[in-house]
């Protein structure tokens, strides 16, 4: 992954296709102004996100992963969110156990109309994994 | 004795059954081994003792036509388990449950007699007698049992058909997950030092999958195939933690503890330690332990719409 070095940081989104995504749409349409730093990998559903996604990206690079989906009881599949909810605060538990800041994953619920409410979500998450710095400082001195 | 009904119990069921799983003597006096029974004179070599830890239960999904196994308390959720996730045909195997206090480690005997060959393993009263060639040691079983049997409340199986002897209470304290709770004291860099020392010395045998009873996608396993490629063959820490994660997480609700995934380790990694802490907290959120009863759905299957444990989180 790509990124400007000292200045941005990898910060992964899994956004829903049917809320998140158009919330982050419509951000763009009302001309919202976001930091870069966020890469967004657009999913069918939240419950399409596999809490192993979140591990395998902050595992090899990511320095934040973000996970967002369409408000409980307004899924586009009914029920998808639900059980996105259960997994993902399963992991959200186990990651400290392991040594991985839990501030470093986030997963909350934006939709399509919601564009200030995105638009915040990314400002504050950014400045978030801002705050906490690199998570692979090893890898980068030896890149 | 145990052993005595246990024999009859597998001479009983032999003839329902295409094969009998039980233990019989390893390569050396300190280790039990599988034994499968297919005809009535080999029931004799049948043994039991502490020495036998293996979670023979494993087998059962592989396993077709009738089958009769030998089932510690421990084991008999994994039962429950498969019956809860339709591995298993119930009518299909036959349980020859058996009452028992506890196992031993075999680990934690060989590093008490310094790593020795065993010439002879007794058992007096509460304690292990081995005999080395340099002289015998005395070991009370409490001191060298697993991590699974200090809070062990299954004494008796949940599931049987056969009950080799009398059903017993458990005399154990019930699980307060001490030993997690105290490792999330340390500081969140300790415990990245930690994994990281710990899953560097994994040479990614996949003996803890190929030993977990839970694990039965093992001949397809997403760790090991090109397409999705989750791990790449590289050998360093990240493929390692990401191995391990993979069955931490694809064992959330469903692991049942027997921990045997610690037990075969060859490098001594304590990788039960990963699950343990999945069911703290499963336990905390849900209410929930994995292979207590049949009729229970693993909780990730399942959802509330307003869940009342879980929080919102707000950045």
């Amino acid at each position: 992954m790509s990124y400007v070095a000292g200045k941005e940081l990898r910060i992964v989104g899994f956004l829903c296709n049917w809320c998140s995504y158009g919330g982050a749409d419509t951000a763009g349409v009302g001309r919202f102004k976001q930091p870069t730093d966020l890469r967004i990998i657009r999913v069918p559903c939240s419950g399409r996100v596999n809490p192993l996604f979140v591990v395998k990206a902050l595992l090899n690079g990511a320095d934040g992963v973000l996970v967002s989906g369409c408000h409980p009881r307004d899924c586009h599949y009914s029920d998808g969110n639900f059980y996105a909810r259960r997994r993902l605060e399963m992991l959200k538990r186990l990651l400290p156990f392991l040594g991985i800041d839990e501030r470093r994953f986030h997963y909350t619920w934006v939709s399509a109309s919601e564009g200030a409410r995105w638009k915040n979500v990314v400002t504050d998450f950014t400045k978030a994994i801002h705050n906490l710095g690199p998570l692979h400082h090893k890898e980068e001195k030896t890149e | 004795m145990t052993i005595e009904k246990l024999k009859e119990a597998a001479r009983k069921i032999l003839p329902e059954v295409d094969v009998v799983i039980g233990y019989r003597q390893g390569f050396d006096p300190l280790h039990a081994t599988p034994y499968f029974m297919t005809k009535p004179e080999q029931v004799d070599q049948l043994i039991w003792n502490s020495l036998c830890v293996q979670n023979l239960c494993s087998y059962l999904p592989f396993l077709k036509g009738k089958v009769g196994v030998i089932v510690k308390g421990c084991d008999s959720r994994t039962i429950v388990q498969y019956m809860q996730e339709k591995l298993i045909v119930r009518e299909n195997v036959k349980v020859i449950g058996v009452p028992c206090l506890r196992v031993i480690s075999v680990k934690k005997v060989l590093a008490a007699i310094n790593q020795q060959s065993v010439k002879e393993v007794t058992f007096e009263g509460e304690n292990i007698v081995v005999k080395t060639p340099e002289g015998q040691k005395t070991i009370p079983l409490a001191d060298v049992a697993p991590r699974k049997c200090v809070t062990c409340q299954l004494a008796t199986p949940l599931q049987y058909d056969v009950l080799a002897g009398e059903g017993i209470q458990s005399n154990k304290p019930q699980d307060t997950f001490e030993e997690t709770k105290e490792f999330e004291k340390l500081s969140l860099e300790e415990r990245r030092a930690y994994w990281e020392k710990e899953f560097d010395r994994c040479i990614r045998c996949y003996a803890c999958r190929n030993a977990c009873p839970m694990c039965i996608c093992q001949d397809k396993c997403i760790a090991e195939s090109r397409d999705p490629h989750w791990t790449s063959q590289r050998a360093n820490v990240t493929e390692k933690f990401m191995f391990h994660m993979i069955h931490g997480l694809h064992l959330a609700g469903r692991c049942i503890s027997c921990e045997e995934c610690e037990r075969v380790c060859p490098m001594d990694i304590p990788v039960a330690k990963i699950k343990k802490k999945i069911s703290m907290d499963l336990k905390e959120l849900f209410g929930y332990e994995a292979g207590m009863n049949p009729d229970d759905t693993p909780p990730m299957y399942v959802f509330k719409v307003e869940e009342a444990t879980i929080e919102e989180h707000e950045l």
